[in-house]
């Protein structure tokens, strides 16, 4: 098996008997980039210099046996994370040039598990975006069909993770970055639960949503990746405070007996056909596997995307108020005054669907208007918690599509962001209850990738890469691989 | 027509923490610009804001020393608006639930009488930067060292009715945040700051007027004159027939007037929300019972400790206890003089009259506690006179030394060899047989008065190191 199709498990045992080198490893990965990468547009930013020192590092590391699981496996960061002195860009024009002086926790954590890190992945601006068509460097193509999107906002990891272009990538999660592009790019993603990865160093968009994870290949690889990721940090007041689970120990359960519920709100209208198909065979064959299917409801699911486009741009209108102009980032030329000066660097900084956002949230926010968007929205928000919490009484693990349809066409959407909103009709309400989510792939539906969406309970992710880990041992899904990669 | 004023207070104290209340920069006053911002205080993109428990300390602290409710759970809100020294675009606040509720404070006014004043509420947030307008030519320079500075905004209640007790009731909040810790109270290097809401309405009537906001106000004298100013103000445009309009109002101090700054139609929307950066304080029994039992001991406390414990009167207790720095000043002294009464007097008297006139404190006074209990204690054990003293005093100020060195040095020390003394005596009336003739046949009631034209003679011979009870005894004797 070729170095960029095996598993991390596989690379890691590679690495340490010695049959390969990090630096070997990361070479061909970097050869790789350069090689697909211009039909992808999936890395903004290649760090081939560090990336070779890391992998020096890591050689150094395995060779004297204080390696671990990770070490020396290379792997991209979503250019949300703050990477000390390597770009940090958020996909904007406004930090098209911003080096960032220090570390997100994430990125730290990984490094200190001596990761290989091998650029920064492109990405809907500032992570508002379900295409990948709103970065200020271009849109990422879907490598199963470079004519679609890859979804988004972490379009780059997870076109990079599927075009086997890195081992493993992060991505953040605020609506759905993370699943809705691992399913329409035919990869795993997993969205863990708010607080579990600290958000220090990864830019805001809407605070109380935002959460990291891995993109990866398996739920095996996913496991690895957010051990090393997880944690709690006291930078991070919201940041969970209570020990990470072991999530590989946890792969080896049989699923016999686990209780699968079935929303039956998702089941239905705007699903398309062939993507429902899918599903069905993957619910069938969890049932194989020994788990029983359960129904359970989520009577207010329907209120979770405007809930969602009332809180989310309420708070990145206030998260993006730093980029003024002021201290870094763009700042237009020959200010007149002030009001110029803030007028003109955030007018052409921002793109058309940030701006968007920052006035829905604006109006949202304002006197007046709080109580019956803002204040409305934070109690759907409660509602929909609460079916969750009733629902768990009745199951263990939610599976469900995790979006309405396979990757659509570049441009089909880009005009109707109501449209573009809706295809992450079934992630956001996850986000809004602040509970684990993953999909993961299933059987393709013409061609194209489909995702199975899974939700736990709070700090349940144990249990659900168990069951996405069970599933991909019965099932070859995750092992397709989209053709000229 | 009969007008009353309604006055209400808004003071920001800057809370006396190492660090700032979300991050772990210095909050050191007078450092070089930006050298006291971190990347949270630059919000660079990605940091988030970390509360400093000593600031829930110190503000829970406050709220127990005006007896007020202590929220179990408040919340921090992003007050958003833009200003070049404001990094993040937004202040992070408290709005709906602050931390300290209703409260309230008893001033005292000039006829005696006693008044209570409420607090409304009071809350944490953090402070802004600082905009520099001068030396840079027509741009305008940032300092953030003061971004993220704690403070605690402490609202009252409109109960104040004049200039004068709006002082009062000012000075009592800043003896109490001074005396429990919690602010330095130096309102020149602006960590105590108070905005007056002023408005006037018809006597009798139950519904308040417009109010004008004033800022800019540094010290307690000015408050009272922009109030006053203020006052004359509303009640000449309402009696022209014009309406107050809601506004913020900048004091001058140079003209002594207030201006107009914004009025509320260029007020912001705030667009406050709760900060999802930040988890709700929550507040327990626990950590409030540990704050009230290591509460330092509070002004009124003290007060009466000092009229109990050095039998002070209740004019020198209250004196005394104006300032924390007065009052730690004079137990430190009173300590080493081992006179209370006569400690206080020379706290209150010579001390608080060089400090007043070289506008420095108690904090600052070159001459220490210690130093003066000092000279108290030669005043005490007879080694000096209390007029010498002053000029000893004097000299300790102008960095001469400690008491005894300046004694020592100028040979100011005492004459109380009572030999010594008969002799200048003695020169004394045999040089002034006239006078001595005189007072013998003088009434006895004027025999005092007389006396004193000897006692002077003899102290300026002896260049005032003469003891007087002693040369007033011998003259009394030898005078028959």
């Amino acid at each position: 098996m070729e170095l960029h199709e095996r598993s991390i498990a596989q690379l890691s045992a590679g690495l340490r008997s010695g049959e390969v080198s990090s630096t070997e490893l990361t070479k061909h990965m970097l050869q790789r980039i350069r090689m697909h990468d211009a039909a992808l547009n999936s890395f903004i930013t290649v760090t081939e210099e560090l990336a070779l020192t890391q992998a020096k590092a890591a050689d150094a590391r395995i060779a004297d046996g204080t390696a671990g699981a990770l070490t020396g496996i290379p792997i991209a960061h979503k250019d949300i994370f703050c990477t000390r002195d390597v770009r940090t860009s958020c996909g904007s024009r406004m930090l098209k040039d911003f080096v960032s002086p220090y570390d997100a926790t994430v990125v730290e954590n990984l490094q200190r598990a001596g990761v290989v890190m091998l650029g920064k992945t492109n990405m809907d601006e500032f992570a508002m975006g379900s295409s990948n068509e709103t970065s200020h460097f271009g849109p990422v193509r879907n490598p199963w069909d470079r004519e679609t999107v890859p979804g988004g906002s972490s379009g780059g990891s997870a076109a990079a993770v599927a075009a086997r272009l890195c081992i493993a990538a992060t991505g953040t999660d605020t609506g759905g970055s993370i699943r809705q592009p691992a399913a329409l790019t035919g990869i795993t993603g997993l969205k863990p639960t708010y607080g579990r990865c600290s958000r220090w160093g990864m830019i805001a968009f809407a605070s109380s949503l935002d959460q990291a994870g891995p993109m990866t290949r398996s739920a095996e690889d996913a496991a690895l990746m957010l051990t090393g990721m997880a944690g709690f940090d006291e930078r991070d007041s919201t940041s969970a405070q209570r020990p990470v689970d072991d999530y590989v120990a946890a792969l080896g359960q049989d699923i016999r007996g686990v209780r699968i519920g079935i929303v039956r709100e998702f089941m239905g209208e705007g699903l398309d056909a062939g993507v429902g198909a899918s599903i069905q065979v993957a619910i069938d064959e969890l049932k194989r596997l020994g788990a029983e299917i359960v129904e359970v409801s989520l009577p207010n699911a329907g209120l979770s995307v405007p809930a969602y486009y009332v809180v989310a741009p309420a708070e990145c209108s206030s998260n993006l108020a730093r980029f003024d102009g002021v201290r870094y980032g763009h700042r237009c030329a020959a200010p007149k005054d002030l009001e110029d000066l803030y007028k003109r660097s955030r007018s052409e900084g921002f793109g058309p669907e940030v701006k968007r956002r920052i006035m829905i949230g604006t109006y949202a926010l304002s006197a007046g208007y709080y109580d019956a968007y803002y204040l409305k929205a934070q109690k759907i928000r409660q509602l929909i918690a609460d079916d969750f919490r009733k629902a768990f009484a009745e199951c263990d693990v939610i599976v469900g599509p995790t979006a309405p349809s396979t990757a659509f066409r570049i441009g089909e959407k880009a005009d109707d962001p109501v449209s573009m909103y809706l295809s992450d009709i079934y992630t956001i309400a996850v986000n809004l209850a602040g509970l684990p989510g993953m999909s993961i792939p299933v059987q393709p539906s013409a061609g194209m990738p489909v995702g199975l969406q899974l939700i736990g309970g709070l700090f349940d992710e144990a249990r659900l890469l168990n069951v996405a880990h069970q599933l991909q041992l019965a099932t070859d899904w995750h092992r397709q691989a989209p053709a000229g990669f | 027509m009969q007008w009353e004023t309604v006055i209400g207070l808004e003071i920001h104290t800057q809370l006396a923490t190492q660090s700032k209340i979300f991050s772990g920069s210095s909050t050191a006053f007078g450092a070089e610009p930006n050298t006291q911002a971190s990347l949270i205080d630059l919000a660079m993109p990605g940091v988030l804001p970390v509360l400093n428990k000593e600031v829930v300390r110190m503000a829970v602290r406050f709220g127990k020393a005006i007896d007020a409710e202590v929220a179990q759970r408040s919340v921090f809100a992003r007050k958003n608006y833009f200003y070049p020294d404001l990094p993040k675009g937004y202040q992070i606040s408290q709005y709906e639930l602050p931390v300290v509720g209703k409260g309230m404070v008893e001033i005292t006014l000039e006829d005696g009488s006693s008044k209570r004043v409420g607090v409304t509420r009071a809350h944490l947030e953090e402070d802004a930067g600082k905009s520099l307008h001068e030396d840079f030519h027509g741009m305008t320079g940032i300092d953030l060292n003061r971004a993220g500075t704690p403070l605690l905004e402490i609202v009252s209640e409109p109960d104040m009715r004049s200039a004068k007790e709006a002082v009062a009731y000012a000075k009592k909040i800043h003896q109490i945040v001074t005396f429990i810790g919690i602010c330095d109270g130096n309102m020149q290097e602006g960590s105590f700051r108070v905005d007056a809401n002023v408005s006037i309405r018809p006597k009798g009537q139950a519904e308040l007027g417009t109010r004008a906001e004033l800022k800019n106000i540094n010290s307690f004298r000015f408050l009272e004159k922009a109030i006053n100013f203020e006052i004359t103000r509303q009640i000449d445009v309402i009696e022209d027939g014009g309406k107050v309009v809601q506004e913020t109002r900048l004091y001058d101090a140079n003209k002594d007037e207030t201006r107009s700054m914004r009025s509320k139609e260029e007020a912001n929307d705030y667009r406050y929300f709760p900060d999802p950066d930040l988890l709700p304080l929550e507040i327990d029994e626990a950590f409030i019972n540990e704050v009230v039992a290591t509460m330092p001991e509070l002004p009124d406390a003290r007060r009466a400790r000092f009229e109990s414990q050095y039998g002070l009167s209740a004019f020198d207790a209250d004196q005394l206890t104006g300032s924390r720095a007065q009052a730690d000043y004079f137990e430190a002294a009173a300590q080493v003089g081992g006179d209370a009464k006569l400690t206080a007097n020379w706290v209150m008297g010579d001390l608080a009259a060089a400090l007043n006139r070289d506008a420095t404190d108690f904090a600052h006074s070159p001459v220490t506690a210690v130093a003066l209990g000092q000279l108290v204690a030669r005043i005490k054990d007879d080694t000096i006179s209390g007029k010498i003293a002053k000029d000893v005093f004097a000299a300790m100020w102008a960095g001469e030394g400690g008491a005894d060195e300046v004694i020592e040095a100028k040979g100011l020390k005492q004459i109380t060899d009572t030999g010594a003394i008969e002799a200048l005596v003695d020169a004394v009336l045999a040089a002034n047989p006239e006078q001595v003739e005189n007072y013998r046949n003088a009434d006895a009631d004027k025999q005092p008065k007389m006396l004193g034209f000897f006692v002077g003679q003899i102290m300026k011979q002896s260049q005032g190191k003469a003891n007087p009870q002693q040369v007033n005894a011998l003259l009394r004797e030898k005078l028959g």
